[in-house]
């Protein structure tokens, strides 16, 4: 017997693995029938989630635990037992705004510190407060452009404006003006670079090399409930993230997510960010970015506490949330690492032996233990070479010098 | 109570505000969401504000709702969380609605059901009027068929429609796609026509 299930989604280029197990048969294998519901924002995301219009959405990963925490409308428990990729931002400025930072996109790509720094010069020089697009408060790109910013001194509620509207209307708000320059998911960050509108001034990879992205978030309680069929899910998207990861099929991947139905945007821009060849600036030959975006290698969609901890850490910083021993333990726990292996207990997946890791310590690739299979852990350090371990958020809080 | 309207679509906006007026509410504005509508909407100090749930800008929104010193209380989607029913009706009409905190739920009821209605009845509109546009290009393409028919086998109109629907039928096809492939065909063999 079939099942159907309703899973939300914002066209990106990280929605690859549940179009995949839609349109490659892999859910099919499962047993599962997925209707994949487009949107527009993530307001109307969450709130079909929440509301229980969907089962499960592709979801920033702070928004669900933003949501689980009561600070974005509707306070709902959500579980993310599933990472439905790694890394995939990128930040582009105005050119305008760009020719006051290092003019080879390269090397400001690969040297994030430095990028940080002159990108703070360029602010004073630069006609208003840069205004700087950012998909959602509680979003990965957020997050990581605060941090960014705040390494160079920069205060990013003070210094620039943030100001929030959705990946699809970045390229439009751009050209009128309305913003300096944008930080978003794939293929937004291309699409502005190729219409001549902005350069690309720094990727997530280099900033966090393993970042945390979207995740396949349910409300907790109907994930309780269906455990049958979130595992059957579970084992499908796994399949199909190996599918996505496997370079060989990122021009089949590209041409799958260009259809209207998913992401309705040029098949050469989405394949950029999918195999990492990154054009920087409008006619130029692309950088390479390997680890641009990772879907199944290393345990990728493995929900690791930590991470979920992070960006707890970083809701906290910023004053997004109250900082309390239940906050932190309700934050951890929407990420689901039980799921994810009872989910795939009996597959091939290479399964991490802990929950929990230190984040940012890994500088290059670790082979780790592992139930099975064998598991090497890519790197996965911060720019600025910040360590953080889960049982210690109070001290690496204050770790950060205040920017106010 | 004051009433604001965020919307793209101006014909939307309207049927919305025509059904409230004739309610009794007559405070209502509407703001399209670009440029400062954020600022706009600040300054009017709305009770209420109404917005498609497909509406991109609803994240815009709701971050104006988080930082705003100028709106005293924060303001909270839907009128009532416990009633489910009420919320799966507005979320399938497509409706968002932000609240004034505080704000009875007796007041606001009334204005959110109306609303479910009128977006309701606005998608209703909009899907006759799809169907109409549909019937029109449908039937430009049944005409160029046609003529390509009567040219080059001869036929009167009526004798070329009557082939079309036969053959449509034969094949368990609607008219226009018989009528389409047949074009198709006669632009790939170079039919001139």
């Amino acid at each position: 017997m079939t099942t159907n299930l309703r899973i939300a989604f914002l066209p990106l280029n990280d929605v690859a693995v549940l179009a995949a197990a839609r349109e490659r048969g892999f859910a099919e294998e499962e047993g599962l029938s997925l209707d994949l519901l487009r949107t527009t924002s993530w307001a109307t995301l969450r709130d079909r989630l929440v509301y229980g219009q969907v089962q499960a959405a592709h979801m920033l990963a702070p928004l669900a635990v933003a949501v689980t925490l009561g600070l974005s409308q509707q306070p709902a428990a959500l579980a993310a037992p599933y990472k439905l990729g790694v890394n995939g931002n990128m930040l582009v400025m105005a050119k305008d705004f760009a020719a006051a930072l290092d003019p080879d996109p390269a090397s400001r790509i690969a040297d994030p510190l430095a990028a940080a720094h002159d990108f703070a010069a360029a602010i004073g020089l630069w006609r208003r407060k840069p205004v700087i697009g950012v998909v959602h408060r509680f979003s990965s790109h957020a997050l990581m452009l605060r941090y960014w910013l705040a390494s160079a001194g920069v205060d990013p509620d003070r210094d620039v404006v943030l100001r929030v509207l959705p990946p699809s209307l970045t390229v439009e708000a751009l050209h009128a003006g309305e913003i300096d320059g944008f930080i978003a998911g794939e293929p937004w960050g291309s699409a502005a670079v190729e219409a001549g509108l902005a350069e690309t001034v720094a990727v997530g990879e280099r900033i966090w090399q393993r970042g945390v992205e979207k995740v396949l978030a349910f409300r907790e309680n109907w994930l309780e409930e269906n455990s049958e069929t979130v595992d059957r899910l579970l084992r499908a998207l796994a399949r199909a993230a190996v599918w996505c990861d496997d370079p060989e099929n990122h021009e089949a991947l590209a041409q799958l997510l260009a259809d209207p139905r998913y992401l309705d945007q040029p098949s050469d821009l989405i394949r950029r960010g999918l195999s990492g060849q990154i054009v920087a600036r409008a006619g130029e030959a692309p950088i390479a970015h390997p680890d641009f975006m990772l879907f199944s290698r290393e345990a990728t969609p493995f929900p690791w506490r930590s991470q979920a901890l992070w960006i707890y850490s970083q809701l906290v910083r910023w004053g997004m949330a109250e900082h309390s021993p239940e906050n932190a333990a309700k934050a951890g726990g929407v990420f689901r690492p039980d799921v994810f292996r009872r989910a795939l207990a009996g597959s091939d997946v290479p399964m991490p032996g802990a929950s929990m890791k230190l984040e940012g310590a890994v500088a290059s690739p670790l082979a780790v233990g592992s139930r099975k299979g064998d598991l090497t852990l890519g790197p996965d350090r911060f720019f600025d070479g910040r360590i953080f371990d889960p049982e210690q958020i109070d001290d690496y809080l204050a770790g950060f010098v205040q920017v106010r | 109570m004051r009433i604001v309207i965020i919307d793209d679509s101006g014909l939307r906006a309207t049927v919305l505000e025509e059904g409230l007026r004739e309610a009794g509410y007559d405070d209502i504005h509407i703001v399209p969401p670009r440029g400062a509508f954020v600022a706009r909407l600040e300054r009017m100090a709305p009770d209420v504000v109404l917005m498609d749930l497909g509406s991109p800008s609803r994240d815009t929104l709701e971050e104006m709702l988080t930082v705003s010193r100028a709106l005293a209380r924060p303001i909270a989607m839907f009128v009532d969380q416990s009633d489910e029913a009420m919320i799966g009706a507005a979320i399938d009409a497509g409706v968002s609605a932000y609240v004034v905190d505080g704000l009875r739920k007796e007041r606001v009821k009334p204005v959110l059901e109306l609303a479910v209605r009128r977006f309701n009845a606005f998608a209703r509109i909009q899907a006759e009027l799809e169907e109409a546009r549909n019937a029109l290009s449908d039937r430009k393409v049944i005409d160029r068929a046609k003529s390509i028919l009567m040219a080059q086998r001869s036929l009167s109109e009526q004798e070329a429609y009557a082939l079309l629907r036969s053959s449509a039928m034969n094949q368990g096809k609607k008219i226009v796609d018989v009528a389409q492939a047949l074009i198709t065909a006669s632009d790939l063999l170079g039919g001139g026509l």
